[in-house]
């Protein structure tokens, strides 16, 4: 009874795919309940769960684990450098596949390395679940060998944590695990199981009946007279304007955010996080808010009379100062988490609850108005900024980092997925690749981690393992994380990577630049040859200077079976305009200048500006 | 002006829930003035009697806060539900044989109790609102406390109506909540 599963039964297993529901119709590896050691419960459990790929690294306490896993040939486990890679890869494939990515670690050190990417999940509601080993539960609390009180650590940034010291525990906390990661809103959660809980055994079967919590209420919805207030409001109101935010994305609602702007031929901002949640070719699309956003949304923000806030959470980095923030409009914020509402921005109609139901029970009921006033008004405040852009300056030999994206958006018809990092070419990539496609940016919003995008890129690729995926990194966050390339030449994944290139720790520099009298400490940084790195790790790389050049290297890229490096050699002094510095009023902006500065002075500093211009 | 806030909360009873709430109150800046838990008539629930200080605003933001933990039953803010408030203290005074009717006088008059005398020193138990502890403990000062413990306040709401949500076992042993 205690033999373990031959190689045979595991191939009459259906294949988990991300896309089934996890806890269903699967039917049970082990067939009748049997004595398992608590590894095998773990990956049984997992593999019940869906799960089909996971990103980890070995260690003392987790070895059980590991040493059991040939068992389940199912189950890919992809070997990352670091474990803040595991986390990313995770988050990477979360995001992508829209399901629950998993991250493996052992005890200890291998367990504060994930803490970065929990972090980030935990900001940006991104489904994870991270195993870690932990040491004997006799041993715990002895500073033992390895040890580190990781759900301690890690409570104040996961949406729940656990620590198991018993085998027969496993497989109810890896279910409460998935169902807590991805329900409600989504977010992090941690299992730290001991090593003797991972070797002693217990009777096993897989419980498929459903998740109950008593304290767990992840489900919420709106009152019909709510609703209807909703209705009167946006009836009402002849300066309306939409946000799109990360939960447009995430509850798949495009299709019904585009239904309900047909209808009401409201214009649409867009958070960060919330980009590809309504198609920036659509006329309505006024693109990004906020900080970076463009100037002409942060304006209409503030003479809007009402607010339609969507699955966002009124970020500082969107709002500006809050004292000066919207004063004139009236707000309805869509939101799945009560903790949200009023947080910072007094609301005066919360609608808790999924922003995708709610969005399918407002729809039928909104009715267009005639508006042409503030939209006109809208096109107005538009115009004048977009012709000042730097995507307009004509050739004159040097590489803008705009130029680069643009023309990447361009050659891949805006099609790819987009795996950016934190910083100037993360704004770049938000103003200049224009996503009409759902779900096809990844990037760190909330927690701002650099070295985020290589590693979610890898993630993301075996999620999507057909889509064309293009990381777009600083030269700074690039080589935080870049041991993540040998992983992907180690699993033979391709995907492209574009290195925004400035020699600078660009965005700090930026605010030097602005804030700090132009006094560049420690934001001036050296790599190493990009293309020369590429080639250690078997890899391909390929320089580009000229913005005649990016074409070619974009088109070499896309047909190299294997990840190629293209070294984009940026000019090293442009900024990322329109800024809005830091707690400012939304429409205090600093803009790029009207015309490109004299000859003499683009020497230092080519587009220099300090913001009297506007 | 902050005022007081008086949140009761139904917690299951496990390792580290105490921790996760208090991690709460500190990430999010909360000012805990009073924080109270014990077991309830169900095993496996704890009750939380947690007074902090805060606004309409910020009590609703600490509700919601509070039930996002997995382990959080149920929460209500009672601060404007008639309630049972109750706070009880042991403190322990000097005593010379001279004065010790003075004292006792005292015990009687806030309905307090001698719950234990030695050579030297009187046990006084008191139990009550807020301010009749701090009232009693005003009066004793003179005669020289030498240790004073208090529980941290408590509280209940009055009747049926505004009643904290209900706690009870189901067919299968598993935690009902019934919300308020």
């Amino acid at each position: 009874m205690t033999a373990s599963p031959t190689a045979s039964q595991h191939a009459n297993q259906p294949t988990a795919t991300s896309n089934k529901p996890p806890t269903t119709s699967a039917p049970s590896l082990v067939e009748h309940a049997r004595v398992c050691t608590g590894s095998e419960i773990l990956w049984e459990s997992l593999i019940q769960e869906g799960v089909s790929v996971m990103f980890g690294y070995p260690g003392g306490a987790i070895m059980p684990a590991y040493d059991a896993l040939p068992q389940y040939p199912q189950l890919h486990h992809v070997l990352v450098r670091h474990e803040q890679g595991a986390a990313h890869a995770a988050e990477g494939y979360a995001r992508a596949g829209s399901t629950v990515g998993v991250a493996v670690a052992t005890s200890g050190p291998g367990a504060t390395n994930l803490t970065t990417g929990i972090a980030n999940a935990m900001l940006d509601s991104i489904p994870i679940v991270c195993i870690t080993g932990q040491v004997g539960s006799s041993l715990l609390g002895s500073d033992a060998f390895q040890e580190t009180d990781i759900t301690g650590v890690t409570l104040p940034i996961t949406k729940h944590n656990y620590l198991v010291t018993r085998p027969e525990d496993i497989m109810q906390t890896i279910k409460e695990a998935f169902y807590i990661a991805k329900s409600g809103r989504p977010g992090p959660v941690v299992v730290d199981i001991t090593k003797d809980a991972l070797q002693k055994s217990a009777t096993y079967k897989w419980d498929s009946s459903p998740v109950k919590l008593p304290g767990y209420r992840p489900e919420h919805r709106p009152l019909p007279s709510e609703l209807q207030r909703a209705i009167d409001m946006i009836h009402a109101a002849k300066k309306p304007i939409i946000f799109a935010g990360h939960g447009i994305v995430q509850a798949s609602a495009s299709g019904l955010l585009l239904e309900f702007v047909r209808k009401t031929d409201i214009p649409v901002a867009s958070t960060l996080l919330g980009l590809t949640g309504f198609p920036a070719s659509h006329p309505r699309a006024l693109g990004m808010m906020g900080m970076h956003g463009e100037a002409w949304v942060n304006q209409a923000i503030q003479e809007s009379d009402l607010i339609v806030a969507l699955g966002m959470r009124f970020d500082d980095r969107v709002t500006g100062n809050l004292k000066t923030y919207a004063l004139k409009a009236k707000k309805i914020h869509v939101e799945l988490d009560p903790a949200e509402i009023n947080k910072l921005v007094p609301v005066d109609l919360p609608l808790i609850g999924d922003v995708r139901e709610i969005l399918q029970m407002l729809v039928p009921h909104v009715e267009y108005r005639e508006r042409s006033e503030w939209l006109t008004h809208i096109e107005d405040l538009k115009g004048k900024s977009a012709v000042i852009d730097i995507k307009h300056l004509a050739d004159n030999g040097k590489l803008f980092a705009a130029h680069v994206i643009h023309d990447l958006w361009r050659l891949t018809e805006g099609k790819s997925i987009i795996v950016s990092d934190v910083g100037q070419h993360q704004m770049w990539e938000a103003q200049y690749y224009h996503h009409d496609y759902p779900n096809k940016l990844i990037t760190s919003g909330g927690l701002g981690t650099m070295g985020f995008a290589l590693p979610a890129a890898l993630g993301a690729r075996f999620a999507c393992p057909d889509e064309e995926i293009w990381v777009i990194a600083g030269d700074g966050g690039f080589q935080m994380t870049q041991a993540e390339l040998q992983t992907l030449a180690q699993e033979n994944k391709k995907v492209n990577i574009a290195i925004i290139n400035n020699g600078y720790l660009g965005m700090v520099r930026q605010w030097q630049q602005f804030f700090y009298g132009g006094r560049y400490v420690a934001t001036p940084m050296t790599s190493p040859d990009f293309v020369k790195l590429a080639d250690a790790h078997g890899l391909s790389g390929i320089r580009v200077t000229k913005r005649s050049e990016v074409d070619d290297a974009v088109r070499r890229a896309r047909e190299i079976p294997h990840t190629v490096i293209i070294d984009f050699r940026v000019e090293q002094m442009d900024a990322v305009y329109p800024m809005v510095p830091a707690g400012a009023d939304l429409d205090a902006m600093i803009r790029r200048p009207e015309s490109e500065p004299e000859p003499e002075a683009t020497q230092h500093n080519p587009i220099y500006e300090t913001g009297k211009d506007k | 002006m902050a005022s007081l806030r008086t949140l009761v909360a139904y917690v299951e009873d496990k390792p580290g829930v105490l921790n996760r709430v208090a991690s709460l109150f500190r990430r999010r800046g909360y000012n805990i003035a009073s924080l109270n838990v014990g077991r309830t008539h169900e095993s496996g629930v704890s009750r939380m009697t947690i007074v902090v200080e805060g606004d309409d605003r910020v009590a609703s933001l600490m509700e919601a806060n509070l039930y996002k933990l997995v382990n959080v039953l149920s929460v209500q803010d009672i601060t404007e539900t008639p309630s049972v408030v109750r706070d009880m203290a042991l403190i322990k005074v000097d005593t010379v044989a001279e004065r010790r009717a003075e004292l006792l006088q005292l015990v009687e008059v806030f309905h307090a109790r001698v719950v234990d005398i030695c050579p030297g020193t009187i046990i006084a138990e008191i139990t009550g609102s807020p301010d009749k502890i701090e009232a009693f403990v005003e009066v004793l000062k003179p005669f020289g406390i030498t240790e004073m413990v208090q529980t941290g306040r408590i509280a209940m709401t009055r009747g049926v109506e505004g009643e904290a949500s209900r706690i009870s076992r189901g067919q299968n042993g598993e935690t009902v909540v019934t919300a308020a």
